[in-house]
């Protein structure tokens, strides 16, 4: 299955997904992200292979690199947030590798992932302030 | 006195102890919380961090070729691989097609990298379990015969740095292949000396067998990626699934397990030795002329863009998420380590065993806190 596949799938349960031109990455309004991620495992997508984000100092991207073994395929999915809430949905529930790479973006950037089962700083001490990957 | 009463008295309280970060078996800085019910391990909590070097913000600072030898310090025992990963990466970003014998120099470096790894992998875990000396010497015996030669083709014996983007630093020098075909020669039956050594041991096979057993499922779940995932029945190596450089060129088997347990997590590794052997050889006989060093500048500018590019480490897979703005340097860089994955399944693992256990469980997930942290 190609990205272009899933995003037919996607964007007839989210009707505001879009697909970005260059990179073929599907992007979802961060309120889809939770039904685009039960679509993707009903699709057979069993890994969550990395999750991160990107600051663009408009906004901050979070990028989802999603593997199918049996399909042997790949997604990339994105969904933008804005700086002053930077909030999303966990994915925790779907893929178990989503525990330790959303608490890593929260460290780093600062995101806040919604009904995470323990979303705590990872790799900077528990007292810091700041998100050292935020370019503003 | 009736028992049930005697067993209320002396019931022991359930408490929570610190495994590490100094503890000689976490193999570097790892903080392991432990519960424990008297020596039972009710529940764990991993605590990373103390290596964190904050690499990915130092490759916002750097230019692509600056960031090289930073690669070499994330999983450190297998500095080859990871320099080859990174300019893989790189590569994909801008589209660049290296010279046959540069792949075919990368394939030999990255597969004896790879025996390297697994040499120290398997014998230090043996060595958590109280085989004390024997076996890491023998181990560190036979690596140091791949770790001299990668001192004569780049000079250094930990940190290589020796893959460039689009091609590697220097060809390799006079004689390297022969000096190759001989430590082929005499590496395969010292695999079979060491196996012997191991499989012969019946504390080794009694401690191993049926202990923390990662079900396919859960390891594709959590995210789980090379010996680790396919010592629990998943046939799945990017060597051959998803084939880089030239390995779509050399016959080679998968080794996979059928339990997910220790035991088929250290036969995994034994058995993927052997395989690399048999692709550094079919490179070595098969090695093109050409030069294969670079002759473009160290500065350039890729096109604004992303790439995600992941390849098969000793470890799992490590993958480089990099987005240029056209710039000489990362916009922004995310290192996607194998050994961060790994380890995350412990916890699942080691509840309900024996301390003991838990040690043998985590010695034989065999990660590296370099790359875990960054």
């Amino acid at each position: 299955m190609s990205n272009g596949e899933a995003f037919g799938l996607i964007k007839l349960k989210i009707p505001d997904t879009s697909l970005e031109e260059k990179t073929r990455a599907i992007v979802v309004p961060r309120e889809g992200i939770l039904e685009a991620a039960r679509c993707l495992t009903g699709q057979g997508f069993d890994s969550l292979h990395n999750l991160t984000a990107v600051d663009n100092k408009d906004n901050v991207t979070l990028v989802y690199h999603f593997y199918s073994m049996k399909k042997r395929a790949g997604i990339v999915l994105k969904t933008q947030l804005l700086p002053d809430d930077l909030t999303v949905e966990s994915v925790e529930r779907f893929w178990r590798s989503a525990d330790w790479l959303e608490r890593e973006v929260y460290d780093l950037f600062g995101v806040k992932f919604l009904n995470h089962p323990n979303l705590k700083r990872i790799l900077n001490p528990e007292e810091w302030t700041i998100h050292p990957l935020r370019k503003t | 006195m009736d028992d049930t009463s005697l067993k209320e008295d002396i019931g022991t309280e359930e408490f929570w102890v610190n495994m590490g970060p100094q503890h000689p078996s976490t193999h570097g800085v790892l903080r392991l919380e432990l519960k424990l019910s008297g020596e039972t391990v009710v529940d764990g909590i991993v605590h990373i961090g103390y290596l964190h070097r904050s690499m990915e913000k130092i490759a916002e600072n750097r230019t692509y070729t600056q960031f090289i030898p930073f690669t070499d310090r994330l999983d450190y025992l297998a500095s080859m691989n990871n320099n080859l990963a990174y300019v893989l990466a790189v590569e994909k970003l801008m589209g660049i097609e290296v010279s046959d014998r540069a792949k075919y120099i990368r394939v030999i470096m990255a597969e004896l990298g790879r025996i390297a790894s697994h040499l120290f992998g398997i014998t230090t875990f043996v060595q958590d379990l109280g085989a004390f000396a024997t076996p890491l010497f023998y181990g560190m015996r036979e690596r140091e015969k791949i770790v001299e030669l990668f001192d004569d083709v780049c000079g250094q014996r930990l940190t290589y740095n020796y893959m460039r983007v689009g091609g590697v630093s220097r060809d390799l020098p006079n004689g390297a292949d022969g000096k190759i075909k001989g430590i082929i020669k005499y590496l395969r039956p010292k695999f079979d000396d060491l196996e012997a050594l191991f499989n012969s041991n019946p504390i080794f096979t009694a401690r191993t067998r049926g202990v923390g057993v990662l079900t396919a499922s859960k390891a594709v779940n959590y995210g789980v990626t090379g010996p680790n995932l396919r010592a629990s029945g998943v046939k799945w190596d990017l060597r051959k699934d998803e084939p880089y450089l030239c390995y779509d060129k050399f016959t080679f088997d998968i080794p996979v397990g059928n339990n997910g347990d220790a035991w088929d997590r250290y036969k995994v590794r034994m058995d993927e030795m052997r395989q690399s052997l048999r692709i550094a050889e079919q490179a070595v006989l098969g090695l093109p002329e050409g030069d294969p060093t670079v002759k473009a500048g160290r500065i350039f500018r890729p096109e604004p863009g992303e790439t995600y590019m992941r390849s098969e480490n000793p470890r799992g897979e490590l993958g480089f998420y990099i987005v240029s703005d056209g710039s000489p340097i990362p916009f922004r860089m995310k290192i996607r380590s194998p050994s961060f994955s790994n380890i995350a399944v412990l916890p699942d693992l080691i509840r309900g065993l024996k301390i003991a256990d838990a040690v043998c469980v985590l010695g034989s997930l065999d990660v590296v806190m370099g790359e875990i942290d960054r």
